[in-house]
């Protein structure tokens, strides 16, 4: 550690007449050196920990960066469409008449059908592995391969809907009678609701794996079937949890952009029913941003992002709380 | 209370079991089907060719991924350049400071930024680093790609240097050592792994992603690594080419989609498999 | 000889391969109390979960031997119909926190589908409260939660839970560990005025507890029923040794 100490008994060792003289001299080396060494330290020790303070601030400033950059983007929009924007119901910037109805429509019906569709999915896993089979190989793989699900691009969602799953919706339109143009708001819950179901499962089955088994055995002891229990006792318990896993899908959902964009049709019409093309928030900036050849025009579309990232903040910091207040109880 | 109706609750219980075990497996069919239809689309197409060529022009046959492969691992090392340092340094600051009010921000602006949708942090890397310097670029798409792996980086890190017991780090002090070095010499090597685990996530998760790259790095048609000139990457390929009226174009996204779902699946399975080794031997 | 209203013959338990209860041959009386008494490990709660059924809950467990209640056998039962006619109370308080005192008190019905008029339900709520003297003490709140008993309080609450469903026997397993003094000795006092109309066994690491309530003893030693007899016998003239080492403290 001191090693100056060790440089100086060298030299000791090798100079033995002159030891008196080079012990002194050596000493003050020493000393001088470990004094310097220390500040050195000390100053190495506080630019570090200012670095990592630094480091934390640099965070904060990212997230209010992005909040300013997005609203300081939106002001002409703001300034000159006012809040009639959020409900106009026409979209047309070649006639510069913009509107975000259709897209906040196409966003909500989307993100909650798919919602609706993987929700019994999601609890089924959550409580096949939180209840039924917490242990062993076979719900092991299935908790990793559910955990995949997420990690595919979602432009290979899109790419695969496009091809194999458009075709089959496009077949089954025209046997219930809708205009069978295969690409739409159904196509595109029915990807989402596939891409979403890891959340709300994972989350799920932490929190059924939470309820004590004290619990259980007092409805057990009652004479209580299995599916009783889970149903009066652990799905009660873990109500608020499933519901942030819920919320976390549906933020998931709402900020998904390439799958949705490849299968839903690109039209900024207002949909007539869930088989129409149409357009959500995070789908229209994709396509018309890079050709927004008007400051309002992609001031509009700036505001549609203000909007998804404030809507999709406030859904994961609320799911947050509540998996918060849940594990601290 | 009879036999009759208690039969039926016991049938109810087993009803719903069975109901669950089909749920729980249907929601791997989705996944199974993706995979064998993109490894027979994709896998004809693949062959050395096609790997250090890049795209013909539209009528000529032939052509590769060369631009988007090359494209890919520059702005996804680039991006791990910026967001490692940045992330571990983050997440070594808030294992430290539990309790102060900047801690508190900083983790609600970490997770924030977790949930904040891709598209967003392209758009706002477009007004900070494409319209400034005047177009589109490696760089800027980058960057983008950086803020998306920091919430991972840094929650990972956290974690896992706050598993770190305490004495230890009280040894390192008692030993004389000054701050840095207990970090950098003690902490963080005792929980490498974790922090490793952590950045192969982030990398897992980034390589997909295409949305911020829309209009950072846009694209660029020839081989490139240019860090301030567009620049090709393989999500990017497959969403520009997959929705082209072209076929040809169309036979490139399939072979590109396999070489990137089989990039990504691995890399998750190897980030979970190290996981798993080192967790048993912490 | 009283009648007997549960009997084991040849009983035996495990977990997996650790054998923990060995050939119990014991009847139990009816309307009585009788205790199960042993150092830790001897076997006497996975015995007493056996009784009821909840022992096969644990992944790995089995059972073999015979365990009649009314010369009936448990094991042939669904464990539906045994549980409600073995009703059980846990060593801590495990009230359902979501549900206010008189939901938990109807909660077995509730768990099995069965459906009571509005005035039986009251009824069978006050009945079972006043039988575990907590009537009084909580009848002008029935309306609120069951966590905000005291441990005390909440035990007894579970006693009424069980006691609700009107079964035959009530097993108990150290069901004071986990309470004060005071509220121990009200839920001793209990057992009394319940084996009027139940059959109680109460599994105790406690010995002064097994002498203060039981009327027989069930002495457990490393899975092996040791020894069972009248209380005081037991304690004043043991038969076995190993039954007076415990009794006189040489080993708990």
């Amino acid at each position: 550690m001191d090693t100056s100490v060790e440089n100086s008994m060298v030299t000791r060792s090798d100079l033995p007449l002159r030891v008196i003289d080079s012990a002194k001299a050596s000493d003050a080396v020493r000393i001088k050196n470990r004094i310097r060494r220390s500040f050195r330290q000390i100053r190495t020790e506080s630019i570090f920990k200012r670095t990592l303070v630094i480091m934390g601030m640099l965070m904060v400033i990212l997230v209010l960066g992005i909040l300013l950059t997005l609203i300081v983007q939106s002001l002409p929009s703001i300034k000159s469409l006012g809040l009639k924007y959020l409900w106009g119901r026409v979209w047309d910037p070649v006639q510069d008449i913009y509107g975000a109805w259709p897209f906040l429509l196409g966003t909500l019906l989307s993100s909650f059908l798919a919602l609706i569709i993987s929700i019994p999915f999601s609890i089924a896993v959550a409580i096949f592995l939180g209840e039924y089979y917490p242990k062993g190989w076979l719900p092991d793989l299935l908790k990793n391969t559910v955990e995949l699900i997420a990690a595919v691009p979602s432009v290979i969602y899109g790419f695969w809907g496009l091809a194999v799953l458009v075709p089959i919706v496009r077949n089954m339109e025209s046997h219930i009678g809708v205009e069978p143009v295969g690409v739409g708001i159904f196509s595109s819950s029915l990807i989402l609701a596939v891409m979403i179901i890891p959340y709300a499962a994972s989350l799920g089955r932490s929190m059924i794996q939470m309820v004590p088994s004290p619990l259980k055995e007092a409805a057990y002891g009652l004479g209580a079937t299995r599916w009783e229990v889970i149903r009066s006792v652990v799905l009660p318990y873990t109500k608020s949890g499933l519901f942030a896993g819920v919320l976390l899908s549906l933020g998931r959902a709402l900020g998904e952009t390439m799958a949705v964009t490849m299968v839903i049709g690109n039209t900024s019409l207002i949909p007539k029913n869930i088989f129409a093309p149409g357009n959500t928030m995070a789908s229209v900036i994709a396509n018309e941003f890079t050709e927004a050849d008007k400051a309002v025009y992609l001031s509009a579309l700036i505001e549609l992002g203000l909007v998804l990232f404030l809507v999709t903040v406030v859904i994961n910091m609320i799911g947050k709380r509540i998996i918060d207040r849940f594990t601290n109880e | 209370m009879n036999i009759g109706s208690v039969k039926y609750r016991i049938g109810k219980s087993y009803g719903f079991q069975i109901l669950t075990i089909i749920l729980a497996f249907a929601c791997v069919i989705p996944l199974i089907a993706i995979l064998i239809f993109i490894i027979r689309a994709g896998i004809t197409k693949i062959n050395w060719h096609f790997l250090v060529n890049i795209p013909k022009p539209v009528g000529e046959a032939g052509g590769g991924i060369a631009n988007a492969l090359l494209g890919s691992i520059i702005i996804i090392a680039v991006a791990s350049i910026i967001a490692v340092p940045i992330g571990i340094l983050a997440g070594i600051y808030l294992s430290e400071n539990r309790k102060s009010r900047l801690a508190y921000w900083c983790r609600l602006c970490v997770d924030i930024l977790q949930g904040v949708p891709s598209i967003v942090i392209g758009i706002v890397a477009y007004f900070w680093l494409v319209k400034p310097l005047g177009g589109f670029s490696a760089l800027s798409g980058s960057v983008a790609l950086a803020i998306m792996m920091l919430p991972i980086v840094v929650r990972s890190t956290e974690e896992t240097l706050k598993l770190l017991p305490d004495t230890l780090k009280e040894a390192a002090f008692a030993l004389g050592m000054p701050f840095h070095r207990v970090i950098f010499k003690v902490i963080v090597p005792v929980g490498i792994s974790g922090i490793l685990s952590g950045v192969m996530l982030s990398i897992a998760r980034i390589t997909g992603e295409t949305a911020p790259l829309l209009f950072t790095a846009f694209g660029n048609p020839y081989l490139s690594a240019n860090l301030t000139k567009p620049m090709q990457s393989l999500p990017l390929l497959i969403f520009n080419y997959a929705t082209s009226p072209y076929n040809d174009w169309h036979d490139l996204a399939w072979g590109a989609s396999l070489i990137l779902l089989l990039w990504v699946l691995f890399l998750n399975i190897f980030t979970k498999l190290i996981t798993r080794k080192w967790k048993v031997q912490l | 000889m009283e009648s007997t209203i549960i009997k084991s013959r040849g009983f035996n338990a495990s977990f997996g391969n650790n054998h923990v209860v060995k050939n119990v041959n014991i009847d139990i009386p009816r309307n009585q109390v009788v205790a199960v008494m042993g150092p830790s490990g001897c076997g006497k709660t996975t015995y007493l979960r056996c009784i009821n059924r909840m022992h096969e809950l644990i992944p790995g467990a089995t059972s073999s031997g015979e365990m009649t209640i009314n010369n009936e056998d448990i094991y042939q039962m669904h464990p539906i119909f045994v549980r409600l006619k073995i009703g059980m109370v846990f060593q801590r308080p495990n009230p359902f926190p979501n549900l206010s005192i008189y939901d938990n008190v109807i909660a077995g019905y509730k768990l099995n589908g069965i459906k009571l008029a509005k005035a039986d339900r009251d009824r069978v709520v006050e009945h079972s409260l006043t039988r575990v003297a907590l009537w009084n003490e909580v009848k002008d709140s029935l309306n609120k939660k069951g966590s905000f008993l005291s441990g005390g309080q909440q035990q007894r609450l579970c006693i009424a839970r069980a006691v609700a469903m009107e079964p035959e026997v009530l097993l108990f397993d150290e069901p004071t560990s986990a309470l004060d003094p005071i509220s121990t000795s009200t839920v001793e006092e209990l057992f009394h005025e319940l084996k009027v109309n139940y059959t109680l066994i109460i599994v105790t690491h406690n010995m002064q507890q097994a002498a203060r309530v039981s009327d027989k003893t069930a002495f457990f030693y490393l899975g092996e029923l040791v020894e069972y007899d009248e209380t005081k016998t037991m304690f004043t003239n043991p038969k076995d040794n190993r039954t007076q080492n415990y009794i006189t403290g040489r080993f708990s």
